[in-house]
């Protein structure tokens, strides 16, 4: 019997482990932890161009992530792109003149979107739109314009 | 020529038998698995011998691959400056592939090997027709609760791969080579995703662990009941699980990572 039940105990000491590394995996490694899918609102903001930004990337605001990038559109018909933010729903006192830009995190980092909060007394609702909006900086446009000035400044 | 085009036929038709009878013993399996559950004894036996034992090889393994993926990684992308992406890169390549790809290889060779080898001596030795003699039913008793265990111990196998070899590249990482742990750990948990990256790579070696035990299992039940049967059948059986899991894997792949 003494066999057995040694057995026993490594069989419940390696299930043990193993479920541990799953919880490792789920709380150390990955983003469960840090961001759950916690009740959200969706609102949308158009930009003109908004470069290299992606579903899931980051909705910050003064630095802070307070949601993410939902989904994203081409309008056909103002030929805009449509970003759509799903903002966690404790962050609701957001004035509805918020300025939306698409900002780089370092030279090379991904992109995100950053809400600067504006002065009115009414707060952005489900559903609700960003009025003001700024493009993603494209890198080789502003290159492109930088070395068309000096350019023009050697004549 | 004509004999050529013969053995063509002859091979051509022998492996789609051969797969026909796989197919309809893993139904067998399956429907077997039902009547593993009153007793569990039988089951926790063979997790015994199909997880425990492979638990110290498996996290060896893996605490190495995790710290040469560390060097390795360290040496490239510190030529871009790019250091503190060190525990993105180690994560997503365990968690993604080298988790349950490498523990599924390692499984099939260290337990799938031995479980051909136990079945196909059993039935040798005519241990699985006697038990057919006892009204035993062979499938019910040997092979469900074995084909079970590896289905079970699977995920937990490369779990444990996957965690290992991600704080043996911290150990190389930020102990050996100097990056910065706080960055190792944040980065990981900001890129690596709880559904995209863990699930599938759960779900992968799940898939992995049910094909290299029905593999396993069916090498040695079909095996010809001689020593020269057995060992080819347990050479087939590794063979027949590392092209079948490196193949299943790419299209595992294709299917979960394809759409970004």
């Amino acid at each position: 019997m003494q066999h057995t039940s040694t057995q026993d105990t490594f069989v419940g000491l390696f299930v043990a482990s193993g479920i541990v590394g799953l919880f490792f995996l789920a709380l150390q490694v990955s983003n469960l932890s840090s961001f759950t899918e916690h009740d959200s609102y969706t609102v949308t903001a158009r930009f003109e161009n908004s470069g290299g930004l992606k579903v899931k990337s980051p909705v910050s605001s003064a630095g802070v992530k307070i949601g993410k990038v939902s989904a994203i559109s081409f309008d056909p018909k103002t030929y805009e792109s449509v970003v759509q933010l799903s903002i966690d729903k404790q962050y609701n006192t957001l004035p509805d003149d918020t300025t939306a830009s698409v900002f780089t995190a370092g030279l090379l980092g991904e992109q995100y979107v950053n809400l600067e909060a504006g002065g009115s007394d009414e707060y952005l609702k489900d559903g609700g739109k960003i009025e003001i909006t700024q493009s993603a900086i494209i890198l080789e446009k502003a290159l492109g314009q930088f070395l068309f000035k000096s350019a023009e400044e050697k004549k | 020529m004509i004999e050529l085009l013969q053995n063509l036929g002859k091979n051509t038709r022998t492996g789609f038998t051969k797969l026909g009878r796989g197919t309809f013993f893993l139904l067998q399996i399956i429907s077997g698995i039902l009547s593993v559950l009153p007793r569990p004894r039988l089951l926790l036996n063979q997790m015994y011998s199909v997880g425990v034992l492979s638990f110290l090889i498996i996290t060896i393994s893996g605490l190495f691959v995790g710290m040469v993926l560390g060097l390795q990684g360290y040496y490239i992308l510190s030529d871009f400056g790019a250091e503190e992406t060190l525990g993105v890169m180690v994560a997503a390549s365990l968690v993604r592939e080298l988790g349950p790809v490498v523990s599924a290889l390692l499984f099939a060779g260290r337990a799938g090997s031995a479980l051909t080898a136990e079945i196909g001596l059993m039935k040798a030795t005519e241990q699985l027709s006697g038990m057919e003699m006892m009204a035993v039913d062979p499938i019910k008793r040997i092979i469900s609760p074995r084909f079970l265990a590896g289905l079970l111990s699977m995920p937990l196998l490369a779990a444990l791969f996957s965690a290992v070899g991600i704080i043996g590249g911290q150990m190389v990482g930020s102990g050996l080579l100097g990056v910065d742990e706080g960055a190792y750990w944040s980065q990981m948990q900001a890129n690596i995703d709880f559904q995209d990256d863990i699930i599938n790579g759960v779900i992968k070696s799940i898939v992995f662990g049910f094909v290299a035990s029905w593999i396993a299992l069916f090498e040695g039940y079909d095996a010809i009941p001689t020593s020269e049967g057995v060992s080819r059948a347990t050479t087939r059986t590794v063979v027949n699980s590392a092209f079948s899991i490196l193949g299943l894997d790419f299209i595992l792949t294709a299917l979960m990572f394809g759409d970004n």
